[in-house]
């Protein structure tokens, strides 16, 4: 209980690093909305006149103030291209990108546990070289290369799953399973390479345990004492490094999104970049960062339900 | 004449997080005072937990004491600036229970007992190279030996080294923390030996931390018992095992296993030592004592003299029942006739190779 | 040790366990016979190399066939063939006809479950009960080994537990099933005197009420002589003596025995220097030849540089030299 509690406190001073350190840093980019906007030929009146009206004239901590009051509220401000509210923006383009990640995640963990599993407790098998040279090749794939090939093949070639596009759920189930399939296996894969590595490492570190030979002693089948005893325990390790890819995943995403024309954060990220759209690409990374710190807190929390030697006397 | 290393009254605690309330402290060490002189060896023994190894660490200057103070020649170790504090590393030295996690296995053994000497500027490096192959020898192992990696020596050899990496700075004093404990009788026997052949050649001192009581009648001068984070009993060797008077030595002496005929029928300890969160009244011993009495519950009883030389914290150590003196080994049987010819055999045999 | 042959728990008649990839096997467990009869605590004693463990673990078939080989004239469990056993035959035997205990309680337990499922579900392989009635027996197996408060254990987790209270779990965890051999491999080594104490107390303790057997291996002569109805000194894979516990300790006979006495530093006596024993065990892949103790043995003689084969010199006391008896040598 204590745990959780402090790790949740935690997130606060986190948050707000985050705000201070994304708002500056962007301040800082060269390039200027406001000539993205008018074009090179406008007045010095008519800039002024803009920059005054988005209060970009005044000094950057004022403005971190008064944009931090605002966010405080819910309020991140208004796209300078559309003008619609950012905040409403980012949450909308939120949606397919959690459904992207966790269909890639569920995608990694299915390959990847049970072949990790498989070639540690049949090590230096068949099985256990051609897992090892799969996730080789995984690894070294570059995504947007895979996701080139995924279209060329499945979608042009074989034409079972649509190229790019994006159905939300509710309107047409069916649609939504074939539109993510692709951009998920693209993400899927990459992680599923180091996560079935880790899995396979952690397997051999427990499989030499001494809890591991009383299990056997017991009269455990070999399955039993692998699936049970062993990977309960491999499972540790391998919960932090999902969790901090499913944390890099956001910087995989910017590139999977735009290839699949998926609407998510990461495209919506990349779009506003280019419009130097600053209120939206400030909303985008605060959006991703949050997701991230999340992310981080539930691999915390997890670690401590997989392992009861974290949790305090309740 | 002033001890070699004196420490009094240290007292180290940690804080144990017990959730939600305020943090407990942990009382590893508590009051414990004790001494060496030069060319002795003093015993720390006691069950794991009780503290005897963190006395080890204060001593060696590895930790802080919360309080008490340390001397070494009579001089304070406790404000030493960053060139005191390195003499003082240099004369008290350390030989750890596993010498394969103290000796880096990617080092080779010259380096290993060459690099203390260049640090503390003992000489130079061509002397320190002449010196580490007197040392190998002086541990009763070969200079050619010094190529080779921590891996490819056994358990025993690698702890040959761990003292002689000690011994190459020319240490007072070496703090010894179950050197011998993770080897076979047959190897222990040659290291107390080696511990041993040392302290009468160079003079050098031990505190020897350990839990077999064993090998600490064999080779320590006096010994001081723990319990609890505290010091129970203290005494010359011969006086503690012959005469203990505090009822938890007796209790570590009886469960001690030893080779005899008659099969004992001794009265077992029960349970476990107290939880060392809760600082209780009274002697921390009470709870498991076979002599324990309403006093002992409310006060603790302080380390006193019985005798001269003799410490006991126990309220009844001088009306403790006396105890049966332990028995030779297998006095008067055939196997110990064998024994007798067997170690006839042996010198015999000794004395011929030496001959040629 | 005069026992039918009906009667035996364990009858191994001169079994060898090989170790390592198949082609670079090296044997490490050699000719080893030994039996044991229900009630009697047999301790195995030997030095690390000893191949004492090796043994141990190939009784329970715990290594797996790819890396180790076993063979013997004779390797009967109450009188089923250890040998033709298959796999599948030995998890229906591990865990509820014969059971083992290690060296490392800290370690033996699996830190994610709780004492209590741990215990419970080697009782719902053996036994074909629910979890509440497997429940209840874990319990009772806690109580058996005087675990206090037991019924709060069941829930714990092994890190929340003393060294010596993990172990007796595992005692408990062994027995819950009520086998008829316990194999116990150092289990006091790791413990404070005064918790080996308890636990070697305790295993005599259920030796009384139950009537199995035991086999103890150990490296401590003192352990050996508190517990054992009988005795066995392992040497570089070999039995090298082998007698009654009370025949031992008063008329030890192989050199070896001998040397590992005299080299024990002991509580009661003092002597001068401990005596260690010169040279090493010779390592498993050298070549055997003859007496493998020979070449640190004051009484080495012409005729050692054959095998000497384990051979009756007493009532029930067998020793593997050819000087012995030694007291007239030198």
């Amino acid at each position: 209980m204590k745990l959780i509690v402090t790790r949740v406190l935690s997130v606060i001073p986190v948050l707000f690093g985050l705000c201070v350190l994304s708002y500056t840093l962007l301040a800082m980019i060269p390039g200027d909305p406001i000539t993205a906007m008018l074009g090179m030929d406008a007045t010095p009146e008519a800039i002024a006149a803009l920059r005054a009206k988005f209060a970009l004239d005044e000094p950057l901590p004022l403005r971190f103030i008064s944009w931090f009051g605002h966010l405080l509220i819910g309020d991140l401000g208004r796209s300078i291209q559309s003008g619609r509210p950012v905040l409403s923006m980012v949450m909308t383009a939120m949606v397919p990108t959690m459904q992207l990640g966790l269909a890639a995640l569920l995608i990694s963990l299915v390959i990847a546990i049970p072949a990790g599993v498989i070639s540690a407790a049949r090590r230096n098998s068949v099985a256990d070289y051609s897992v090892s040279l799969i996730s080789l090749a995984g690894l070294s794939l570059p995504s947007f290369w895979l996701a080139i090939l995924l279209v060329l093949f499945l979608s042009i070639r074989l034409q079972i799953f649509p190229s790019s596009g994006y159905v939300p759920i509710g309107e047409d189930p069916v649609g939504a399973l074939r539109h993510i399939t692709l951009p998920a296996i693209t993400l899927g894969v990459a992680m599923a390479a180091s996560t079935m590595r880790m899995t396979r490492a952690a397997m051999l570190d427990v499989l030499n345990a001494d809890y591991i030979r009383t299990a056997r002693a017991k009269g455990l089948p070999f399955r039993r004492v692998v699936w049970k005893h062993a990977l309960r325990n491999a499972l540790i390790p391998v919960t932090t490094l999902v969790g901090l890819q499913l944390g890099q995943l956001m910087g995989g995403v910017v590139v999977t999104e735009t290839v699949f024309a998926w609407p998510g954060i990461g495209k919506l990220t990349v779009d506003a970049i280019f419009a130097r759209d600053y209120p939206v690409v400030q909303g985008a990374i605060l959006a991703s960062a949050v997701l991230f710190v999340f992310i981080n807190l539930a691999t915390d929390l997890l670690y401590a339900t997989l392992d009861p030697r974290l949790r305090k006397r309740a | 004449m002033t001890p070699l290393l004196a420490a009094e009254n240290l007292v180290k605690s940690f804080s144990v997080s017990t959730g939600w309330g305020k943090p407990k402290r942990f009382y590893a060490v508590d009051t414990v005072s004790i001494s060496v002189e030069r060319g002795r060896t003093l015993a720390v023994v006691g069950e794991s937990g009780c503290g005897k190894s963190t006395v080890g660490s204060l001593l060696l200057r590895l930790q802080d004491p919360d309080s008490g103070s340390i001397r070494l020649d009579g001089e304070d170790a406790m404000a030493l600036d960053s060139n005191g504090l390195r003499r003082f590393r240099r004369r008290v030295q350390v030989v750890f229970q596993d010498p394969f996690a103290s000796l880096d296995p990617r080092e080779r053994i010259r380096e290993v007992l060459v690099r203390p000497m260049l640090l503390h500027r003992l000489c130079d490096r061509p002397e320190a190279l002449k010196r580490a192959a007197a040392l190998m020898e002086a541990v009763g192992l070969s200079a050619e030996q010094l190529d080779r990696f921590p891996h490819q020596f056994s358990g025993g050899q690698r702890q040959r080294i761990a003292i002689a990496r000690a011994l190459s700075v020319q240490p007072d004093l070496i703090i010894c923390d179950e050197p011998v404990s993770a080897l076979d009788v047959s190897v222990q026997a040659q290291v107390v030996n080696l511990l041993q052949d040392l302290q009468r050649d160079t003079g050098v001192a031990f505190i020897f931390i350990s839990h077999d009581l064993a090998v600490v009648r064999h080779l320590a001068h006096d010994v001081a018992v723990m319990y609890s984070g505290r010091i129970v009993e203290q005494a010359p060797t011969r006086e503690l095992f012959d005469n203990p008077r505090h009822p938890y030595t007796r209790a570590l002496l009886a469960a001690a296993p030893r080779v005899e005929i008659q099969r004992k029928s001794h009265v077992l300890l029960t349970g476990e030592p107290p939880d060392p969160t809760n600082r209780i009244a009274g002697c921390r011993f009470a709870a498991r004592c076979p002599y324990v009495q309403d006093r002992c519950t409310q006060e603790e009883p302080p380390l006193v003299p019985v005798n001269a030389a003799h410490l006991s914290a126990c309220f009844f150590a001088t009306t403790l029942p006396q105890v049966e003196t332990l028995p030779d080994t297998l006095p008067g049987t055939s196997a110990s006739a064998r024994m007798a010819a067997y170690r006839r055999a042996r010198d015999r045999q000794t004395q011929q190779a030496e001959d040629i | 040790m005069a026992q039918t042959e009906q009667n035996l728990l364990l009858d191994i008649d001169r079994m060898s366990v090989a170790l390592g990839p198949p082609g670079k096997r090296v044997r490490i467990v050699r000719d080893v016979s030994l039996e044991i009869a229900p009630g009697r605590i047999t301790c195995v004693v030997g030095e690390s190399g000893s191949g004492k463990s090796v043994f141990a673990m190939s009784l329970m078939r715990l290594m797996s066939d790819d890396i180790s080989e076993m063979t013997a004239e004779k390797a009967l469990f109450e009188g089923q063939d250890l040998k033709a056993l298959t796999e599948r035959d030995m998890l229906k035997l591990r865990g509820s006809r014969m059971a083992m205990i290690f060296q490392e309680p800290m370690t033996s337990l699996n830190p994610v479950f709780t004492i209590g499922d741990q215990i419970a579900e080697a009782v719902q392989l053996h036994q074909k009960v629910s979890a509440a009635e497997a429940r209840k027996k874990a319990l009772a197996a806690l109580q058996s080994v005087h675990i206090p408060a037991a019924e709060r254990r069941l829930d714990a987790y092994p890190h929340e537990l003393s060294g010596g209270m993990r172990q007796r779990v595992m005692i408990a965890m062994a027995l819950a099933c009520e086998p008829s051999l316990l194999i116990a491999d150092e289990p006091t080594t790791a413990l404070d005197v005064t918790i080996q104490a308890q636990i070697l107390a305790l295993l005599m303790e259920l030796r009384e009420r139950s009537g199995m057997g035991i086999l103890f291996i150990t490296h401590n002569l003192g352990v050996v002589s508190e517990i054992a109805d009988d005795v066995a000194v392992m040497y570089a894979g070999r039995i090298v003596e082998r007698a009654p516990a009370a025949s031992l300790f008063t008329d030890a006979q192989h050199p070896y025995t001998l040397a590992l006495l005299a080299a024990m530093p002991h509580l009661g006596a003092t002597v001068e220097r401990l005596e260690p024993i010169l040279g090493r065990m010779p390592p498993p892949w050298e070549e055997e030849l003859g007496c493998r103790f020979a070449p640190r043995c004051p009484f080495a003689a012409p005729e050692c540089a054959k095998l000497p084969p384990l051979r009756e010199i007493g009532v029930d006391h067998h020793v593997a030299c050819w000087r012995a008896p030694v007291e007239d040598l030198a």
